[in-house]
């Protein structure tokens, strides 16, 4: 929808040219969220598209995401076959939402930076064990894992003026086994819970959960555990008053619906499933 | 900035806040359409170098240097696109309002998107068709048949507009650019219950481009009710254009006329309003308690609200026979307290409209109404001006649901553009449509039922609290017939009623689709079916017995001693058995793991045709000089296929092709009266006067022929577009000729006064699938049977029934306005208001039982409200008999089953 109160655009094209922040201002990235509703406080919108930051980067050691790299780039990035956690990435971009016509817009790191508990990138970034680099206003830079940028329901570790500039995955999270679980009180709706396991090389298990949480959690094991550590150890570290409540899912049907993916992705990757 | 746009280039510059949707649209690429105006409904859809965007999400700033295809692009100048062409010849839509974006996001899909069309199109939203007929263009199937002349009536001929449909042409209320235009924006209230106690207007009118700012000093000081009836006191007068008083939260409170949306917007702000804070109550049982803040309590008899001290707007009561005697003497008795919820008709094209005042003075309103000449007539009436001198028109409405049936948006029009006597736009909200435009009323039904050992019914009792919201349009009609046809249409001595409707101070409710029957057949079919299972006879046993056969008085307390109710025509036990037979064909089995549960379902409606008290509508039809005809009926099309109907009717009369009817319809300036289309009147009560119409003129051709040839009018018949008087033939256009040298043209009017009524029947039933551990249903079959007369057009009529059964699917299932403790809608929105996608939808088969109606036109009967009717019932049967559980509320959320799976079912 039309923003009427923005009266400007702002179109830096490197970090020496984000202009000072202002009350009033926003990024955008891909905008999808931000023209989707009112924003009546906003008069500026500092365009990031103009930083021309690489989507995606494959480094040594590191897969760089920008913040700025579209739900439809990470989709279509070609990953070799030893990312043999890459079906992750499609599983998520399903989870969402929005239709493949929004991918092509919306970015990752809006996604990231929205902090819904149903944001389907953080779940994958997360699970990926994603670090977040953030600029600060000061010109410093701020490194924070992913499950931890995101700190509630649409809330995250942002200052004002802080820019998430991108998501480092390492390349070895990647190559682990994983599994993925997602259920919504509709066939293609939002996620009420959204739950990845994976095994490293060495049987270490890990599990994220969020959807069902206003933010991520992550569990992790030197092995795989047994259905009940497991299930004792959602319910020791997960209370009740984190499981999200919204018009998407009760918060007693997600707990259970989280307990009940959990086993199954556990199973699958125990191998008993 | 430059912007190649279906391959032409423009020069201007968008606003810095600017979507790229409303900046097509400037440039006049009104096939870009806003559903949501929030990237969730698709409507919006076109192409960004080749690839499909919502353009209601894309900063229009960012389509500079890229190529922008909308719909009026997709295919060359004067041809069509394949998806085009497949969309036409699979008849792929009703009102069309979504079609565009729904065109150009199927035109873009890669194989593999297509063999999974439900995460595909779920970015695409299509209010009417339930998504068969889209499928089915995807997969290139033809759903169009022809018909020789005067064969038209019961073919499957096409929409005329289908064309301009599909190229993103057809002109819907907004698609109008006015030299001068202003916009007009409105101020609404924070609070559930408030007395205004000042409006500071001066900084709203200190800003440039601000022409007027509207408040209660300026309008007519008179009550009405935003209801259409034909009798206007069916709904009390409770309603000012704008009050001193605000009832709920987003009821108007000033109104902004600028030059733009965005001044409008800004002058809003500005505005400064000193309230009042009353107290307020939302729950129907709190507000009908002794000590309840009145929130109309100014109202009287004479305003005719029942009760306004106890915030009864309307209330009926009654009994049959003895119920509680009965009752003591059961062989099985079931009592069940169900809830239905608020929801939304959501039809994507908002309400809204354009106003100007011609140079004769005339004050002429382009709107998205279901009733032109009701709307017409209020105006007149509330600004005191002539009739002749308030025009009200529509041309394609984007879908209704009875939502339109309110004149919501009209009064403002007019007062802006009668104060400013400049061209006024008004174009609400998606937002806006949900808090402040109308619902369906939420219900809460208690219903007694008991029956013999031999399985006949001997007690039937309802009692209903039904929440009308803040204002009481529609209040009583739609209680009353709630508890009408969903009794009445079961043989039993002994019925009683209780029956009221509340004030509360939240969104008002209003018309919508089945007027009130589907929540309380969603208790009434619960009970049957209860009585069934507790004498161990089969549900459509147990119908079958009890159900009214031809001849049977149709009765529901308290009773009229007048009924002009009769059976044109009576199919119900047909429809029972095409649905016992559907339910049992074999079908293919689905593989599921144990923890699913399996059941299956039914429920039954009646309907009568026409809603009580006066439906009335005129038509002409002349012949032309080319020989064709020029048909001016009243009635609106929204997508209900009326325009199609009506041209096969007077084809059908006339011997000739459809295409030789010129159809004008829905403007008062065409002279005559139409009631409106609405209570499924389109065809039965419309189309029978178009048919009086045409059969009058193909009299007064005979005639006319008979004195050219000298022969005898008895001899002279119509065929093949001319008329034949014994061995002389004389063509339609020759007759024209003929008619025109005598300084004559060949013209009939037909009228239909909507009585005397007739009834329709449908029966739903479903297999589903329920997951004890997660409340996730699966809707593994899906069938529907409809008595509806004989079957005017097949295909647009199954369309009707496939997009019936998933409306309501989706208020079985999934749709919910949740009020919040402080009366606030939380969910006004689709990404929080789900409306069924493409996923959410099963095949229905749907049959239709072969009656003809000795009262509809042509023996055709009403089919568009009714199919909506049982979905909820049955489908809560099919969960009671999967799981053993009776669920008493919609919609069937898999969190809102959970509680009772889990109790019943164990651990997960």
């Amino acid at each position: 929808m039309d923003l009427n109160t923005v009266t400007e655009v702002a179109h830096p094209t490197t970090r020496e040219e984000l202009p000072i922040w202002m009350a009033g201002d926003a990024w955008l990235a891909g905008g999808t969220w931000l023209f989707s509703e009112p924003q009546v406080h906003l008069t500026r919108l500092i365009d990031l598209a103009d930083l021309k930051w690489p989507a995606l980067t494959v480094g040594p050691t590191h897969l760089t995401i920008a913040a700025t790299c579209t739900v439809a780039q990470l989709d279509g990035h070609p990953c070799p076959s030893d990312w043999i956690a890459s079906p992750l990435i499609n599983q998520c971009c399903r989870a969402f939402l929005a239709s493949f016509k929004i991918w092509k817009t919306a970015t990752v790191g809006g996604n990231i930076c929205m902090s819904l508990p149903a944001g389907p990138m953080i779940a994958l970034t997360a699970a990926l064990d994603g670090g977040c680099t953030i600029w600060k206003t000061d010109g410093s830079e701020q490194r924070v894992h992913v499950a931890d940028f995101v700190t509630g329901n649409q809330q995250n570790v942002l200052a004002p003026g802080d820019l998430l500039r991108q998501i480092d995955i390492p390349i070895a999270a990647l190559r682990r086994r994983s599994a993925f679980r997602q259920i919504s009180l509709t066939p293609v709706g939002r996620s009420a819970a959204l739950l990845i396991g994976s095994v490293d090389h060495q049987g270490g298990f890990a599990l994220t959960v969020t959807g069902s949480t206003v933010r991520p959690i992550q569990f992790s094991f030197p092995e795989m555990p047994s259905a009940d550590e497991l299930r004792d150890s959602i319910l020791q570290r997960i209370p009740d008053e984190l499981y999200h409540t919204d018009l998407h899912g009760k918060p007693a049907w997600r707990k259970h619906m989280t307990l009940r993916l959990a086993e199954e992705i556990r199973a699958e990757l125990a191998g008993t499933r | 900035m430059s912007y190649q746009i279906n391959g032409k280039e423009f020069s201007q510059t968008p606003h810095a806040g600017q979507c790229l949707r409303t900046f097509l649209r400037q440039l006049g690429h009104f096939g870009v359409k806003k559903g949501c105006d929030a990237g969730d409904c698709g409507a919006c859809t076109v192409l960004l170098d080749g690839e499909p965007v919502h353009s209601c999400l894309i900063p229009a700033f960012r389509a500079e240097g890229h190529a922008v295809t909308t719909i009026e692009g997709l295919a060359p100048e004067g041809g069509a696109h394949p998806m085009q062409q497949a969309f036409l010849d699979a008849q792929a839509f009703q009102c069309g309002f979504c079609t565009a974006g729904m065109i150009l996001t199927c035109a873009s899909l890669n194989q593999a998107q297509r063999q999974d069309l439900g995460a595909a199109l779920k970015g695409n939203i299509c209010r009417c068709t339930g998504y068969r007929a889209i499928e089915d263009a995807l997969h290139n199937r033809n759903n169009i048949e022809d018909a020789a002349a005067g064969s038209a009536f019961g073919r499957s001929l096409p929409a005329p507009a289908g064309p301009a449909v599909v190229r993103g042409a057809a002109r819907y209320t907004f698609d109008v650019a006015i030299e001068g235009m202003l916009h007009i924006k409105m101020l609404r209230s924070p609070y559930p219950h408030a007395k205004i106690v000042s409006i500071d207007k001066s900084a709203a009118l200190a800003l440039a481009g601000v022409h007027a700012v509207l408040t209660h000093e300026d309008v007519p000081d008179r009550l009405f009710s935003t209801a259409r009836h034909e009798v206007a006191d069916m709904d009390p007068d409770d309603t000012r254009i704008l009050d001193t008083v605000v009832r709920f939260i987003g009821q108007k409170v000033a109104v902004v006329v600028a030059e733009s949306e965005a001044i409008a917007e800004e002058g809003c702000r500005r505005l400064k309003v000193d309230y009042g804070i009353l107290p307020a109550v939302f729950d129907p049982a709190q507000a009908i308690a002794p000590g309840a803040p009145a929130i109309h309590s100014d109202k009287t008899s004479e305003h005719r609200v029942a009760n306004a001290e106890r915030n009864i707007v309307a209330e009926t009561h009654g009994e049959f026979g003895d119920v509680a005697a009965a009752l003591a003497k059961a062989a099985v008795t079931y009592q069940g307290k169900f809830t239905t919820q608020r929801v939304q008709h959501a039809a994507l094209e908002t309400h809204g409209g354009v106003a100007w005042v011609d140079p004769n003075g005339c004050l002429n309103l382009r709107s998205s109404t279901q009733t032109p000449f009701l709307t017409r007539r209020a105006l007149a009436d509330i600004f005191n001006l002539a009739p002749d001198k308030v025009r009200v028109f529509c041309e394609r409405v984007g879908g209704g649901f009875g939502g339109k049936q309110e004149m919501l948006v009209e009064d403002i029009l007019a007062l802006a553009a009668l104060k400013t006597g400049r061209p006024v736009k008004l174009e609400l909200t998606r937002e806006e449509q949900f808090i402040s435009t109308s619902t369906r009323h939420p219900m809460r039904v208690t219903v007694t039922a008991g029956a013999d050992e031999a399985g006949n019914l001997t007690a039937l009792q309802l009692e209903v609290l039904s929440n009308t919201g803040a204002y009481g349009n529609h209040a009583g009609p739609v209680l009353f017939h709630a508890c009408d046809e969903s009794i009445s249409v079961y043989n039993c001595p002994n019925k009683k009623v209780d029956a009221v409707a509340a004030y509360t101070n939240t969104v008002p409710a209003g018309a919508f689709r089945g007027y009130g029957l589907p929540q309380t057949i969603f208790a009434v079919e619960a009970a049957i079916d209860e009585l069934a299972k507790g004498l161990g006879i089969s549900p459509y046993q147990f119908r079958r017995r009890n159900i009214i056969k031809k001849g049977d008085p149709m009765l529901s307390p308290p009773g009229s001693e007048h009924s002009d109710v009769l059976y044109g025509s009576y199919g119900l036990d047909q429809c029972l058995d095409l649905v016992e037979r559907a339910m049992q064909a074999d079908a293919p089995k689905i593989e599921l793991s144990e923890d699913w549960l399996t059941g299956e379902g039914i429920a039954l409606t009646m309907i009568d045709t026409v809603p009580p008290d006066g439906h009335i509508a005129d038509a002409r039809i002349s012949l032309r000089d080319d020989g064709g005809f020029e048909l001016v009926v009243g009635t609106v099309e929204f997508g209900n296929g009326t325009s199609t109907v009506h041209r096969q009717i007077a084809a059908t009369a006339l011997a000739t092709t459809v295409d030789q009817i010129r159809l004008l319809q829905s403007d008062t300036a065409h002279g005559g009266h139409d009631t409106g289309a609405y209570g499924s009147t389109g065809t039965f009560v419309a189309g029978r006067a178009t048919q009086a119409a045409a059969e009058h003129l193909a009299d007064d051709i005979k005639v006319f022929a008979s004195t050219a040839t000298r022969t005898n009018p008895d001899i002279c018949v119509l065929e093949n577009d001319s008329v034949v008087c014994g061995k002389q033939h004389l063509s339609f256009a020759q007759l024209a000729k003929a008619a025109r040298a005598q300084g004559r043209t060949l013209t009939a009017n037909g009228t239909s006064a909507g009585t005397p009524r007739s009834v329709a029947f449908n029966v739903q039933g479903f297999r589903v699938a329920v997951n004890k551990a997660t409340g996730e249903i699966k809707i593994l079959k899906s069938v529907h049977a409809a008595d509806a007369g004989r079957v005017a057009n097949p295909m647009q009529c199954r369309g009707q029934v496939e997009g019936g059964v998933a409306q309501s699917l989706g208020a079985t299932l999934y749709e919910e306005m949740v009020i919040d403790d402080s009366g606030r809608v939380m969910n006004p929105k689709f990404r929080d208001y789900h409306l069924p996608s493409f996923a959410d939808i099963p095949r229905t088969e749907v049959y239709f039982a072969d009656t003809t109606d000795s009262i509809g036109p042509m023996g055709a009967k009403s089919m568009s409200e009714s199919p909506y009717n049982p979905v909820a019932a049955a489908l809560g049967n099919a969960l009671a008999d999967a799981t053993g559980i009776r669920f008493t509320a919609v919609p069937f959320k898999p969190d809102r089953l959970f509680p009772l799976l889990h109790e019943k079912f164990g651990k997960t």
